[in-house]
Parts: C-alpha cells; sequence; structure tokens
C-alpha cells in the first residue's frame, strides 16, 4: 500500500516542481515594465471595476451545502462498490436503500426550488453577489 | 519503518502543523483559509502512514474538495466583508487559551489512556474492501441511519439557506406578480 502513495507523492513533488521551474524560468526571461494596466486582474477582456471583496450569492452556499452532503455519499458508497460483486444481490438492495433515501433529499430540493438558478434572480434582480 | 518514510512522516507532520498555526494567526480570513487547505492535506497524508487509505482518501475527497469549498463560501458570504480591514483580528487571547489548553488536556488523557490494538498482518494493507464488508454486515444499520443522518443535514441546510421571503412551499412562488 505505501508503494502506492509513494506514487501519488512522486506526482504530488513533480507537480510542485513543474509549477515551481515554470514560473521561476518565466521569471527569469520576461521583461519587467509594468503599467498600471497591466497590473489590472485580467477579467475575459472585461475593464474591471469595484472590489473583489464582495458578498456573494447566497445560491452559491446553498448548491455547496447539497454537494457535500453527496460527496458524502460517494464515499461511503466506495466500500461498498469494492466488495458488492462478492456479496451479491443483498449488498446491492441495502445500497439501494441507501441511495433511495438520499434521492428524496434530492426530489425536496429540487421541488422546492433550491437548485433553481434563474426563478432566485428574478426574484431578487438587484442580485446581491453579482458582479 | 525505515529512513526515508521517518523523513517523509516529518515533513508531512511540520505541513499539518505549520498551516495549522497559519490558519490561526494569518490576518487575512482568506489567507487561512488556505492555510487549511494545506493542514488537511498534511492530515490525508499522516492518514497514510496509519495505514488508514480509506480514510486518507476520503479526506481528500471529502475536507480538501468539499468541506473547504463550503468554508471560502463562508467566508466570501460574510456580511460587509468588504469593510472590514483586518478579517480575522485577534481578541479574547485568555479566553481561548483556556478553551486550547482544556482541549488538550481532554485530548492527551484520551491519547494516554486508550489503548490501540493493531490488527496483526493488516498494517499498509488496504482495508475498503474489509470496511465495506463490515458496512454491509455488522454495520448495516449505522450505514442505513447515516443515509438518514445526510438526508436531514440536506434538507436542514436547504431550509435554513433559503433567502427571506421564500420560507413558504413551492405554491408561493407561482402566484403572478
Amino acid at each position: 500500500m505505501l508503494t502506492e502513495f509513494a506514487t501519488v507523492l512522486v506526482f504530488i513533488v513533480l507537480g510542485a516542481v513543474t509549477v515551481a521551474l515554470m514560473l521561476g524560468v518565466s521569471r527569469l526571461l520576461q521583461p519587467r515594465d509594468q503599467t498600471a494596466v497591466k497590473l489590472s486582474t485580467y477579467e475575459c477582456g472585461e475593464v474591471p471595476f469595484g472590489s473583489s471583496w464582495v458578498q456573494f450569492n447566497i445560491r452559491f452556499y446553498v448548491i455547496a451545502l447539497i454537494f457535500i452532503v453527496f460527496d458524502v455519499e460517494v464515499a461511503l458508497l466506495y466500500p461498498w462498490a469494492v466488495i458488492f460483486q462478492r456479496l451479491g444481490l443483498l449488498a446491492f438492495v441495502e445500497a439501494l436503500v441507501f441511495i433511495v433515501i438520499l434521492m428524496a433529499g434530492l426530489a425536496y430540493v429540487w421541488k422546492e426550488g433550491d437548485l433553481d438558478w434563474v426563478r432566485a434572480m428574478q426574484e431578487n434582480p438587484a442580485g446581491k453577489g453579482g458582479k | 519503518m525505515n529512513g526515508p518514510a521517518d523523513l517523509i512522516f516529518y515533513i508531512l507532520a511540520a505541513l499539518t502543523v505549520g498551516s495549522a498555526i497559519l490558519v490561526a494567526i494569518l490576518p487575512n480570513i482568506v489567507y487561512s483559509a488556505i492555510a487549511l487547505l494545506f493542514a488537511f492535506a498534511g492530515v490525508a497524508g499522516l492518514y497514510v502512514f496509519l495505514s488508514a487509505d480509506f480514510l486518507a482518501a476520503t479526506q481528500v475527497l471529502v475536507y480538501v474538495g468539499g468541506i473547504l469549498i463550503l468554508i471560502l463560501f463562508a467566508v466570501f458570504l460574510s456580511h460587509r466583508i468588504s469593510d472590514v480591514k483586518l478579517s480575522n483580528p485577534a481578541r479574547f487571547h485568555w479566553q481561548a487559551a483556556f478553551i486550547c489548553l482544556s482541549l488538550f488536556g481532554v485530548l492527551s488523557y484520551t491519547v494516554v489512556s486508550t489503548s490501540f490494538p493493531v490488527k496483526p498482518g493488516t498494517v499498509y494493507q488496504p482495508s475498503t474492501a474489509e470496511i465495506g464488508e463490515l458496512l454491509m454486515t455488522r454495520y448495516l444499520l449505522p450505514f442505513e441511519v447515516a443515509s438518514v443522518l445526510l438526508l436531514a443535514a440536506l434538507i436542514g441546510a436547504a431550509l435554513l439557506s433559503r433567502p427571506e421571503g421564500r420560507k413558504g412551499t413551492s405554491s408561493d412562488m407561482e402566484e403572478p406578480k
């Protein structure tokens, strides 16, 4: 098991070294004549305005919360996925019960419009967190 | 354990503790959140050294990939965050010291007084299959109850984070304006 994780470690180290090399080489080679325009934030060609410290829309938080719940669900299903061929039908039904219970939650938030962006924007056109 | 593994362990431990200290002392709360990323990742590495490969993967999946995003969103959602120059000020030193030292005492007592039996022949073996086997047989009820707990968390979170004025059921949203 440690051998497999050593592979992960090598990957992390190589990734870090690659990033450091790329930034370092570019720092060595780049011409340095900075103007105010060059130092401004790149916003896909738009002219940036205001501060980046704005209050985000609460919708992001709801989506993130729902994501975490299903993230944990997937994490709990991994051990099942490893052995379910060995345990057969019983394990399949057990996991099905597990998923169906959480599916009820998904149906609930879907029905209540918590996954809905457009309607929220129409109701709240000021868009507290928008740009 | 041989030489290089020991060295990696100490690097990981230093990374975890150092990042945790940075979380506490950095003046900008967004930097604190980023430092938390490295603390979580370091803990995942420590799980590997504890022969808990499944836990390490879950740590990366749930904490690094999920909880941290949630914390960042919570920071960005803070009311009038733009008005605060020093967003992570240090206050209540004595109270914090008291609570932290008490917690440290309880935790060290637990660590010292608990025996941690090691199942022979299982160190650094893949543990996911065994966890799955136990979840499907001996710990089936906790497994299913966990899904009910997640359901409660999901509904509670959705209900609490709903903006004001949308507290009712979905029917009042379809009323014409």
